[in-house]
């Protein structure tokens, strides 16, 4: 070797570099590993959420028509709009490229109903993205589901707007609308809606959630990707199906079984698209089981025995509040003290 | 599933891990090369785990191929020995790839070196026996190994006479020698299993009667079939056994092959000896079976030379101390796109930039990386997605101990078992947020480290 050629590729370290045409090595260091999946990023990670709403989207669009077009639109320019907003009062960089405000704005649509009024979609999305979101310090750090927040937010303050009857609009065009949404029309007046009705997601409530076909959809596309983790449906499911099972055997056999539970009422999209925020909820397998279970079994204590029908977005923000208790409490035994 | 080999208990594989594309394409073809003796090597004091060696030789002195030239003064040390013929020269300090400074012993090459085929056949040459060695005591195998300067050759460099060594305390009942080479690139274990199984079974025979072990397994990674055939004609009789199993990063960790393969898992803090097994590379069987047969110290290994930033991937059998930089040229020079050369392979490798780095004995590649390859993703917050959790090994939770080591939270990082993380990488590796946890951990160990010695 001779020391010519070394000085030459000492030398390459200082070039100025040609970013487009390399013409000579420069050789960088970083500590190990230089490796890194090319495949995974935050970005994708929400690429692939919103690839997975797609079919709930649509199928609000399909049947809620133009309600549904004016609600995501309001939901997704309020967040948007909060997000550049409050991100520039807090003199961060802007974030709008994570795509989680559009995430947030979707998925905030999609749990109101169609027919709540503009400014209420509009607060909803100010509260989930600057009280839900940046207020803890951006996306990562909060402790609750920042479209949750909002629609507590928009359901206490709006009570009337968002209460079971908000839902209808007697005079409406769109079929869908004229009717009691089914939890309410059962709890109200004993009404059982056809199973098939709630899978295919024909009857009234908010926009994306009276579809379990669409959500079953999109939730196995999530859970193929493995951007979220089956845990927390699983756990979800499985305390729902208990409990309304059980409380099938034991209750008045009214034809509300534990079928309508499921397919009903927002419990799949809250199943696959809320509970498994993955910043609000536990990082283990098992912390995530937990929380799944904890949720499913919070929302049948509120749909049995409280006046709210649903009870999705209680139960997600209540457990969102004990993650991080479930952290400490699921950390792992590490390999060799098994 | 499981490894279909009878006796032994492991299902072939491990819980996490990661499955990264290998590119060992680009070298696992390549036929080992003898490198030209360089007209100088640069042999570092330190080569291994454990204590340095102190040099037994002064400058403008004249060695041989081979001649002992530095000694270690603890157990856990090694000996030194000179790779090439020539004039020892002035004593000098030298940043090695893993960043540490380190006396070295550089020595200029003089006097008659022998042709490429001479020092293939030299080392690699020649009859293996499987048979009568019953004449080699344990305990004078040890000792051989010991004055043969050996020391891991997977990377780890610890010196083997260490673990290679009879024990009455912890006995030892299986020798797992470890041909996974699960590192992405790296094929120079693969070619040496190809190549020259002969020695790597003398070895393991000799090591397996050293430490008194029962039996013996070789471990090899399913995406090595072609080596696996070899090594199964090649054992044909001597009761070694080939145990197959799955291409998973990090497969090679030592602990992770004995749960792999007798279903043990190795306590922590703990050593492999603990669930009684003795684990060591197959280059350095084979340097053990020339060690205690040909009284023959470790002056060279094979070094995989690969990468999309290098003009012709090669394997190279080269002398410990030659600089990264001839490898480089011998191996066509880098390509204009080359960004980052790694000691090692690209997971726990170390990444350099003086081509005037000497190799050690622990040196299992050269791996220079492109552009491209090398691009950081944009970091962002951590979202708790978890999945470093699913992938880690160790079964830790890599995020809340970097967060803890970034808040140098000390009891923190502890709590959730800090120290029990080997840097493998696979966290960083699967990290949407491209968050340098291992970096961060690394940082936190130090601090644990500093802490318990206050
Ligand atoms: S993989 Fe990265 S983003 Fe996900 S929890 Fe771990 S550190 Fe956070
Ligand atoms: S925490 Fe340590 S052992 Fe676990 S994956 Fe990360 S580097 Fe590997």
């Amino acid at each position: 070797m001779t020391t010519e050629k070394q000085l030459n590729m000492q030398d390459s370290q200082v070039k100025p570099i040609d970013e487009t045409r390399p013409t000579a090595p420069v050789i960088h260091v970083s500590p190990s590993p230089h490796l890194a999946q090319s495949t995974t990023s935050t970005r994708r990670m929400m690429v692939d959420v919103l690839v997975a709403l797609v079919p709930v989207v649509a199928m609000s669009l399909f049947v809620f028509r133009g309600y549904a077009l004016f609600q995501l639109a309001v939901c997704l320019g309020g967040s948007l709009a909060a997000e550049l907003l409050f991100v520039k009062m807090r003199g961060r960089p802007s974030t709008l490229k994570d795509f989680s405000a559009i995430v947030t704005g979707i998925i905030l649509a999609m749990s109101l109903p169609g027919t709540a009024p503009w400014y209420v979609g509009l607060i909803a999305a100010f509260v989930a993205v600057g009280i839900g979101k940046i207020i803890f310090g951006g996306l990562g750090m909060n402790l609750f589901n920042p479209a949750m927040v909002g629609r507590a937010f928009v359901m206490i303050s709006f009570a009337g707007a968002l209460a079971a009857s908000g839902f209808e609009d007697v005079r409406s065009a769109v079929d869908a609308v004229s009717q009691a949404t089914p939890m309410n029309a059962y709890k109200m007046n004993g009404v059982v809606a056809p199973l098939a009705h709630l899978f295919w997601g024909t009857t009234n409530g908010s926009l994306g959630e009276t579809s379990a076909l669409a959500c079953l959809l999109g939730g196995l596309y999530l859970i193929v990707r493995r951007t979220v983790s089956w845990e927390i449906p699983a756990g979800l499911l499985l305390a729902v199906l208990v409990i309304g099972g059980v409380a099938d055997l034991a209750g008045p056999a009214d034809g509300w079984t534990v079928l309508h539970h499921i397919l009903g009422g927002s419990l799949l999209f809250g199943a696959f698209f809320i509970a498994t925020d993955p910043v609000t909820s536990p990082l283990t397998p098992r912390g995530k089981f937990i929380f799944g279970l904890g949720v499913g079994m919070l929302i049948m204590l509120l749909r049995l025995f409280s006046g709210y029908p649903e009870g999705v977005m209680f139960a997600v923000l209540l457990m969102n509040a004990v993650t991080p208790l479930i952290n400490r409490w699921a950390i792992p035994v590490p390999f060799g003290e098994q | 599933m499981g490894l279909k080999l009878e006796g032994y208990a492991g299902s072939g594989t491990f819980a996490h891990g990661i499955h990264p594309s290998d590119h060992k394409a680009l070298s696992k073809d390549a036929a080992i090369r003898v490198m030209p003796t360089p007209d100088t090597v640069v042999l570092s004091l330190h080569q291994n785990i454990g204590g340095p060696c102190e040099p037994l030789v002064k400058s403008r002195q004249a060695v041989v191929w081979g001649e002992l030239i530095g000694k270690g003064s603890s157990f856990v040390s090694s000996t030194l020995h000179a790779s090439v013929p020539g004039i020892v020269q002035r004593p000098m300090r030298v940043t090695l790839a893993n960043g540490r400074h380190m006396d070295t012993l550089p020595i200029k090459t003089q006097g008659e070196v022998p042709s490429d085929r001479e020092l293939w056949d030299e080392i690699f040459g020649g009859d293996w026996p499987t048979t009568g060695l019953e004449a080699y005591e344990p305990a004078l195998i040890s000792r051989d190994i010991n004055d043969g300067g050996l020391v891991g050759l997977g990377g780890a460099a610890f010196p083997t006479h260490v673990k290679i060594t009879p024990s009455d305390k912890k006995p030892i009942h299986t020798l797992i020698v470890n041909g996974c080479e699960c590192e992405p690139y790296l094929t120079s274990d693969y070619r040496l299993m190809l190549e020259a199984p002969a020695p790597i079974i003398t070895g393991a025979l000799l090591a397996g009667r050293s430490v008194g072990a029962k039996r013996i397994v070789i471990g090899v990674e399913d995406n090595k079939m072609p080596a696996i055939e070899v090594l199964r004609k090649a054992t044909d009789g001597t009761g070694i056994r080939i145990a197959v199993v799955k291409t998973k990063y990090p497969q090679g960790s030592e602990k992770h092959l004995i749960q792999a393969v007798i279903k043990r898992q190795v306590p922590l803090g703990g050593l492999p000896s603990d669930v009684g097994v003795a684990m060591s590379n197959v280059g350095t069987m084979a340097a053990v079976a020339r060690a205690v047969i040909h009284k023959k110290p470790l002056t060279h290994r094979i070094i995989s030379v690969t990468g999309g930033g290098i003009a012709e991937p090669s394997n190279v059998l080269a002398p410990i101390g030659v600089s990264f930089g001839e490898l480089v040229d011998f191996c066509g020079g880098l390509r204009p796109d080359a960004a980052r050369m790694v000691a090692g392979g690209p997971m726990m490798g170390f990444a350099f930039a003086n081509p005037n780095t000497p190799v050690t004995k622990g040196t299992s590649g050269l791996t220079v990386m492109t552009r491209d390859e090398v691009k950081a993703g944009e970091e962002t917050a951590c979202v708790r997605c978890g999945k470093c959790v699913d992938v880690c090994p160790m079964k830790l939770v890599p995020t809340k101990i970097a967060m803890a080591s970034r808040h140098r939270d000390i009891s923190l990082s502890r709590r959730y078992n800090i120290m029990a993380c080997f840097e493998c990488g696979s966290c960083a590796y699967t990290c949407p947020a491209r968050i340098p946890l291992v970096q961060l951990i690394r940082a936190g160990k130090a601090l644990v480290a500093a802490a318990g010695r206050s």
